[in-house]
């Protein structure tokens, strides 16, 4: 990961809105960020923080209405992916860029094999025969780790366990050879003995084919383990990001501090009392003026409600969205 | 806990359970087998501890718990609360011990009745048992709010117009209504967020601390069970494979599946985690209706040998507290036995730990 690279996508000012009965949720705000080749960005934040909705919004996978995206800018390859159409967005979708998502039942088509939905997109976007494409996803569902693949292409769903079902999620988002792959909680569904093959088996990925990973999870553990660089969101927005062994030596957002506090371990030892954040996440009816956090915040002074932080420098590619400056231990120069 | 003064008593106390589902077959639904989710499992909880019952999807975990409180009819086996058999007590009998058992679900979305306000979920359990007046079990429920932190004001609110952590409060507090003694706690923080999850585990230590409560606490979460647990179990395909105090469980497992199991979880911490050596084991869960031949977990077990295939290790008690299912340890056990008889039990610990 060579820091001056090109990034092989560029994203800017972000906005997506859901226009409901009750009014539009801010889901996303103003995210900004870039993907160098090759490497693997963490993305944490809970429920509702904006972490699937801002990487749907960027293939344009979220049904519109209700959603809606405001605006922003999603460079990929020279073009602007917000504005270039639904052609050139299936163009890419699949073929350049790989999505797995959370759910492997529920994102399998249960009545083909998954010889045949390995095979589409290699028919579809590289205009495979169908023997060839048949070839292809044989060595496919070799190369996640499935044993016996030539035969189990004309297997169901169904016929596959949970991790089993995730790795051929993992195949089919292979089959072009993407640049980029988005993987949206794709081990949240499954055991730990699962989830520690299934990440195993990624690192290996990685390494054969060296393509750009963006990782979705809330799950702190599995960011620490296979991350070059974290971004932490919160209430739509983007609180904190930096590389992954400056971002958890040294968090500098209240949220991500207080975040590693809950956590508790397996190892090490062991707390009397959990730390807890107390209150609730935000509820994003209002395009935010003010610090998302503030409500929770253990820092939070007059600025925070009057005034949304932009990120600022805290280290080496490092910045947290705040105006408390943990180094000073007071609120930032206004 | 088990190694402490002697003065703690027992208040569940299960022997032999087993649960086994009939699978059935052709038009007239003859039987052609079992899924055998719970396969002869005993254990005791004492009186205000935490027994926290660990395992993958599909191991059995719930369905034990289920089967303690009598929800389902165990197969076989005996359940004692308080000195009561549950597992064979008839139908009156077990009504009147309801009050003294209880239970949280996981899903607190779909454990609440929708078309129930919150006072009424919460005082459908007094309806039921109790001849209270219609003011004083409306003090009973804004008392019940209070104890776990529900303003009172919501009290004719609906389940939806909450957060999923207000809703499994909401569920905790129709669990605690008639003042039960043993509650099963079935994964009550896996639908929640990071940072709801520990509120709501603080509440249940609260609560514990303030009312003196038995729970048993199943989850598929090795950190928060180290949390929450003085003793845990750790169960694979309808068995407990190993239990024992919380400190050594984590410390010295015994297991090579509480090893797998524990080795997996990932650490928060990017220096630990590129450092260290995990043990990755292959394959996945046998079907419980189908279950291998010898121990349960030869199939993936990295440490397996050739009578693991044949004999289904015994459930023994290694060390004073400390309960393994596996051919290994109860080898070295005997090794170190006969090396030197006299010795203490501890003495055999450190062996085995020094025999892998």
């Amino acid at each position: 990961m060579p820091d001056g690279a090109q990034p092989v996508l560029a994203v800017e000012g972000l906005q997506t809105v859901f226009r409901t009965r009750g009014g539009a949720v801010h889901a996303v705000n103003s995210v900004s960020f870039d993907l160098k080749p090759g490497e693997l960005l963490g993305v944490v934040g809970e429920s509702g923080s904006g972490k699937s909705v801002t990487m749907m919004s960027l293939l344009g996978l979220l049904p519109s209405p209700p959603a809606q995206i405001r605006g922003g800018k999603v460079m990929f390859e020279g073009r602007d992916l917000l504005s270039s159409g639904e052609e050139h967005l299936r163009s890419v979708r699949g073929a350049k860029v790989g999505f797995i998502f959370q759910d492997p039942m529920t994102s399998l088509n249960p009545v083909f094999t998954v010889g045949f939905q390995l095979a589409e997109p290699l028919r579809k976007h590289l205009g495979m025969s169908k023997a060839a494409a048949r070839r292809r996803a044989a060595e496919l569902l070799d190369l996640v780790g499935i044993p016996d693949a030539t035969r189990r292409l004309g297997d169901y769903p169904h016929q596959f366990s949970g991790g089993m079902r995730q790795r051929v999620m993992i195949a089919i988002a292979l089959a072009c050879d993407p640049k980029v792959l988005i993987a949206d909680e794709p081990t949240t569904a499954l055991d730990v003995t699962i989830q520690a093959q299934i990440l195993e088996l990624v690192k290996d990925l990685r390494q054969k084919l060296g393509m750009a990973i963006v990782w979705i999870t809330h799950d702190l553990g599995v960011i620490a383990g296979i991350a070059d660089r974290v971004m932490v969101m919160y209430g739509g927005q983007i609180v904190e990001h930096g590389p992954v062994a400056e971002l958890f030596a040294h968090p500098r957002h209240p949220y991500t501090r207080a975040l590693l506090r809950t956590v508790p371990s397996v190892r090490g030892t062991r707390e009397p009392k959990l730390n807890v954040i107390e209150g609730q996440p935000p509820i994003l009816m209002a395009e935010p003026a003010a610090c998302p956090f503030r409500g929770r915040c253990r820092h939070a002074f007059d600025r925070c409600a009057r005034e949304n932080p932009a990120r600022y420098p805290v280290g080496p590619g490092h910045d947290a969205a705040c105006f408390w400056d943990y180094d000073k231990g007071g609120p930032r120069d206004a | 806990m088990p190694d402490g003064t002697g003065t703690l008593n027992p208040l569940v106390e299960v022997r032999g359970l087993k649960m086994y589902f009939p699978i059935t077959a052709g038009v007239f639904r003859k039987k052609v087998g079992d899924v055998k989710a719970v396969d002869d499992v005993s254990f005791t909880i004492y009186e205000g501890e935490t027994l926290g019952l660990v395992g993958e999807s599909g191991c059995g975990k719930s369905t034990c718990g289920r089967a303690v409180l009598r929800l389902y009819e165990p197969t076989a086996g005996s359940i004692r609360i308080a000195g009561t058999e549950i597992a064979t007590a008839g139908f009156d009998s077990l009504r009147a011990m309801r009050p003294a058992m209880q239970m949280v679900f996981q899903d607190p979305q779909a454990s609440l009745n929708p078309r129930m306000t919150v006072a009424g979920i919460i005082g459908e359990p007094l309806d039921e048992h109790t001849t209270l007046t219609r003011k004083e079990k409306l003090a009973r429920i804004y008392e019940l709010m209070d104890q776990v932190g529900l303003n009172r004001d919501f009290a004719n609110r609906y389940p939806h117009e909450f957060s999923g952590g207000q809703r499994q409060r909401i569920g905790i507090a129709r669990a605690l209504a008639l003042n039960p003694r043993f509650i099963v706690c079935d994964e009550p923080i896996a639908a929640l967020d990071v940072s709801i999850q520990a509120q709501v585990v603080n509440l249940l230590e609260e609560l514990q601390d303030r009312l003196g409560l038995t729970y048993l606490f199943i989850s598929h979460d090795l950190s928060m069970v180290r949390h929450i647990a003085d003793r845990v179990a750790v169960m694979y395909l309808g068995k407990i494979v190993e239990l024992a105090p919380r400190e050594s469980l984590y410390g010295s497992p015994q297991h090579p599946y509480t090893q797998a199991l524990l080795s997996a979880v990932p650490e928060p911490d990017p220096m630990v985690e590129a450092t260290r050596r995990r043990i990755i084991i292959g394959g996945d869960v046998p079907s419980p209706a189908n279950p291998p031949k010898g121990c349960n977990f030869c199939t993936r077990c990295p440490k397996v040998m050739d009578i693991c295939r044949e004999i289904d290790p015994e459930f023994r008690e290694i060390a004073p507290g400390r309960h393994v299912a596996c051919h290994l340890v109860t080898q070295a056990s005997q090794t170190a036995g006969q090396a030197a008889a006299s010795e203490a039990s501890g003495t055999t610990e450190i062996r085995i730990q020094q025999g892998e």
